[in-house]
């Protein structure tokens, strides 16, 4: 009835799961302690509210959800909170992370649960109950399940059965034995996603679990749908390809082509979520390989997973153990670790199953990894810029495009950890781009601080050049002698013209340093709050130009200055202020004419005329013109002196 | 050991690779022995000798470790083309001084296996083919009356028991006689063609060892260790440039078939042109390589000075193969283009 895709490449190892399917879903007594981690999904971890030593009973909320990307955590059983701290974790790196530990009571005693009216709530409170009921994708990818069902209007509803990793069966077990609950969850994920269709992807080694699916689905319009084994065919991306053609590209959601997949683990949460109330206490965890017990066990989250080998039979517990399945799971570095919701499969290393890999060999580029790969990358290529370092390189082949299935490590005849260099080459990527981010910050913090100080010295210079000039003027008009007055003035009008050339550089200064601030912005920077900060310091650094040049002009003619300040104020140009100063030096040369012509005596004066000369070859210094209002002042003085003397000896 | 690494891994090893493709070349190895002579198995042995000492020798000098170098069985893989593509009864300083070039200066200069830009048994054979090129045409008489120890002891020595003469073992190819009659005048390619040297379809004996060559080969593809793109792109480059231009003057030009079988045409349709580390790796670009290795080696063999030009198309290609492999990129999954700028 359905056309099936075909995704490129994909790898067919060793099945080895029949060693868990011959037996039932294990039910276990409770372990002396769990381990409850405060980090069960993708984002925040949540936040505790619970103290220690405080009784909780089973199905208790331990700790709320930190924001959006966070699911609640609870009691598995009733028991005392004994501790709240570091403690061991399920994680490559091994570094310990804040986890509640429970005693058990042995009561196993429930708090009241509350289902959820799922057909007359809307949405958000339904995504509301699942937060709070601490669902997640069970799958592998522990992520926020309520983030899932947020999307409205969907085409299609895949529901990820397909388990295409060699030896975990805990889905194939979940979806034998319990089908009707996890049809119930797909009612409820289709009514709040309103899918237009449900697809159930299986993988064709799991009949019993098509069938049993086949059976729950009667009398709905989901469709089971069995695909051919292969693997990665259990990845979102390639299930949703092979049920409807629809490829997701890399960095895509698939709610934007109209699809969202789920897994059967997590419907099955949601169903017990939804219809009874209950949290995510305990999950499927497949127990296999060097084990003497390898099954299926239903296992409360939190339970060490040392206790959880020893109950399957571990023969020797020093062996090293897989998390997940032998593509994609970790080697755990600390079984002491409680079970999270992600823990999907435990699997005891032995020699015969996991026999050493052969030393590594060079690539000789015979491109097998590129026929295995499902994102249709290659391989041999990136692992070529990854090894030489050429990220920039790397990340033009598509590498963040690797969904790290590891089908190209398992086809590699030179025994490549493939994976392991791309990992490697990402986080290089991640780390140089946080490197990069930080150093344009500072960059910026430290151009600005130049920019700073830079517009400090040039208006401290203005404001002197500015007061010095004024001064000048005032006692240009002051001065008692016309020749002495006319001598000041000159002097002290050049200063002004000078102060105002000063000011106009200042402001080209500053303009110049504000333009390459806010170029820096438009070349890439994504901080909203940079972009304003620096749209800020480019319009203070205007205005500053702007006052500045108002007042250069100011100083520049104070005779005309009431007049001028508000028609100037507006138009800061530097040739506006020089001509300024060319008219203000004209009134200077004018008035100065006036007086010699008033007094021939003075003319001929050649203490004012040298005066005179010195400060028009002089440099533009606010210092200088101080000291040449100074002179200026007692060479008037002196002439004065000398008309005095002149009057008082004929 | 990496926490994170797949745990698992397919059982296969280059070694193994190799391993396989020395092992598909035993049939046409037989084939040829049957009808030129033993000698082809002393220039076996003493490219295999000179191979593996000539890489030990530069292991060393690199400081690298020696031996999981030799037991990938690379350098032996590489010996044996050469030796299979040299005359049967060449002298022995030839084989050996084409496998030196093939391992030091075709191989382990540029870093040793997987990092050479040349297919190294082709570097030593262009070597040899360019600087002696009288040598390398005089090939075997096929199905030859000397025996074995007359043929050892002529590859070893260079001389011959008394009562032999050197037309009993060797005579020029019949890409030489071919292209030496035409170039000479006066027989048109079809009358040239009867002599007994060109036997069924071509080439007396070499006919039968191309054909084994090409079993070996389909034994590869089945394995899965060579793809189909690169030997049939090949051959269909083959045809492309020889059918037109025999249909167009089939007095003047050998039929595709006789391009086919002579030369080395399938032993690097099947063990040459898939070399990995050399050809090119994307589908497209498999393809592209194939078809203009063969184009170029018929234009070579019909219009160039050589009789043989397998080993000038493929490392003219091989300089080709970043600038393919670059512009072919396919379509990464999700990607409307896969090709990047």
């Amino acid at each position: 009835m359905s056309r099936l895709y075909d995704f490129h490449g994909g790898i067919h190892p060793p099945q080895h799961k029949d060693a868990a399917t011959g037996s039932p879903i294990q039910a276990l007594p409770l372990p002396p302690l769990l381990h409850i981690a405060l980090a069960q999904s993708v984002g925040n971890a949540a936040r505790p509210t619970v103290a220690v030593g405080q009784h909780v009973r089973k199905g208790e909320t331990l700790a709320e959800p930190d924001g959006r990307l966070s699911a609640a955590v609870h009691a598995p059983t009733s028991g005392t909170i004994t501790a709240i701290g570091p403690h061991p974790f399920a994680h490559p790196s091994g570094l310990p992370v804040d986890t509640l530990t429970l005693q058990p009571d042995g009561l196993d005693e429930w708090q009241p649960r509350q289902p959820l009216d799922w057909q007359q709530a809307d949405g958000t409170a339904l995504r509301k109950h699942l937060q709070a009921m601490g669902v997640v994708g069970l799958g592998g990818a522990a992520f926020p399940t309520h983030l899932k069902l947020a999307a409205g209007q969907l085409a299609t509803l895949v529901v990820n059965g397909a388990e295409c990793e060699p030896f975990i069966s805990c889905d194939d077990l979940l979806m034998r034995e319990r089908a009707t609950s996890i049809v119930d969850g797909i009612r409820i994920a289709a009514h709040a996603l309103q899918a237009g269709e449900v697809l159930i992807g299986i993988e064709d080694n799991k009949p019993q679990a098509i069938a049993a699916m086949q059976a729950a689905c009667a009398g709905t319009a989901y469709r089971v749908v069995s695909i051919p084994t292969k693997y990665p065919s259990g990845g979102a991306k390639q299930l949703i390809r092979i049920l409807t053609g629809i490829e997701v590209p890399h960095g895509t959601r698939a709610t934007d082509l109209g699809v969202q997949c789920l897994n059967v683990g997590t419907l099955y949460a949601i169903a017990r979520a939804v219809l009874h109330g209950e949290p995510l206490l305990s999950r499927i965890v497949t127990v296999t390989g060097a084990v003497t017990r390898a099954a299926n066990y239903e296992v409360a989250i939190g339970t060490p997973l040392a206790w959880l080998l020893q109950q399957a039979g571990i023969s020797d517990p020093g062996t090293d153990v897989i998390m997940g399945g032998p593509m994609m799971g970790i080697t755990l570095p600390d079984l002491a670790a409680g079970l999270p919701k992600a823990g999907n499969c435990l699997i005891a290393k032995s020699a015969a199953l996991f026999p050493p890999r052969p030393a590594e060999q060079a690539c000789i580029r015979c491109g097998d990894c590129a026929s295995a790969c499902p994102a249709e990358l290659q391989p041999m290529d990136l692992f070529w810029f990854a090894k030489s370092r050429q990220f920039g390189k790397a990340q033009e082949r598509h590498l963040f495009d690797c969904i790290e299935c590891g089908a190209c490590s398992y086809v590699c005849p030179s025994q490549i950890p493939l994976v392991d260099y791309y990992r490697f080459a990402k986080s290089e990527i991640w780390t140089a781009e946080r490197d990069k981010k930080n150093a344009t910050l500072a960059r910026q913090r430290h151009e600005f601080r130049q920019f700073r100080i830079e517009r400090d010295k040039s208006e401290k210079a203005a404001r002197i050049a500015a007061r010095a000039a004024e001064q000048a003027a005032k006692l240009a008009t002051q001065a008692a002698t016309p020749v002495a007055a006319s001598t000041a003035a000159a002097s002290g009008m050049d200063d002004a013209k000078k102060a105002a050339i000063a000011a106009a550089l200042a402001r080209a200064a500053a303009q110049k340093e504000a333009k390459p601030l806010s170029e820096q912005h438009t070349s890439g920077l994504d901080d909203a709050k940079q972009a304003a900060i620096q749209a800020a310091m480019a319009r203070a650094a205007a205005r500053k130009a702007a006052a500045e040049a108002a007042k250069a002009g100011d100083a520049a003619n104070p005779d005309r200055a009431a007049t001028a300040t508000p028609a100037q104020t507006g138009m800061d140009d530097a040739k506006r202020a020089a001509i300024e100063a060319a008219m203000a030096r004209a009134a200077a040369r004018k008035a100065a004419a006036q007086s010699a012509q008033a007094d021939n005596t003075a003319a001929a004066n050649p203490d004012s005329a040298a005066t005179a000369t010195t400060s028009q070859t002089g440099i533009d210094d606010a210092k200088r013109a101080a000291i040449e209002a100074a002179m200026a002042r007692a060479a008037a003085r002196k002439a004065a002196a000398a008309e005095a003397k002149k009057d008082a000896a004929p | 050991m990496s926490i994170h690494a797949t745990h698992i891994a397919r059982p296969v090893t280059v070694s193994r690779v190799m391993l396989k493709v020395l092992a598909a070349l035993l049939p046409g190895i037989a084939v040829s022995a049957y009808c030129f002579g033993p000698g082809v198995l002393l220039q076996l042995l003493l490219a295999t000798v000179t191979a593996l000492g000539a890489e030990a020798a530069v292991l060393r000098l690199r400081q690298r470790p020696v031996t999981p170098a030799l037991a990938d069985l690379s350098a032996v893989v590489t010996a044996w083309l050469l030796a299979l593509s040299m005359p049967p009864l060449g002298a022995w300083w030839m084989i050996v001084l084409a496998t030196l070039f093939a391992i030091v200066l075709g191989k382990q200069v540029y870093g040793g296996l997987g990092h050479n830009p040349f297919n190294p048994a082709m570097v030593g054979f262009a070597v040899m083919i360019v600087s002696f090129p009288a040598q390398m045409a005089a090939w075997g008489t096929p199905l030859t009356t000397l025996d074995a120890a007359a043929q050892l002891q002529w590859i070893v020595t260079h001389t011959l028991p008394a009562g032999s003469n050197l037309d009993a073992i060797s005579s020029a190819t019949p890409l030489d006689v071919l292209k030496t009659g035409l170039l000479q005048g006066g027989q048109t390619a079809g009358q040239l063609l009867q002599q007994p040297r060109f036997g069924h379809w071509g080439n007396a004996g070499g006919e039968w060892v191309a054909l084994a060559w090409a079993l070996g080969g389909l034994w590869l593809w089945q394995q899965k260790l060579i793809p189909w793109r690169t030997p049939l792109a090949m051959l269909a480059g083959v045809l492309a440039v020889s059918l037109p231009l025999w249909l167009w003057q089939p007095a003047h030009y050998a039929s595709p078939l006789f391009h086919l079988l002579n030369g080395a045409t399938l032993l690097a349709a099947g063990f040459i042109v898939t070399d990995p580390v050399s050809g090119s790796t994307t589908p497209l670009g498999r393809l592209i390589f194939g078809f203009l290795v063969g184009v170029l080696m018929v234009v070579i063999r019909v219009f160039g000075g050589f009789p043989d030009a397998v080993a000038f198309a493929v490392l003219i290609m091989n300089m080709a193969v970043p600038f393919i492999d670059q512009t072919t990129q396919p379509r990464v999954f999700g990607r409307k283009g896969g090709r990047h700028a």
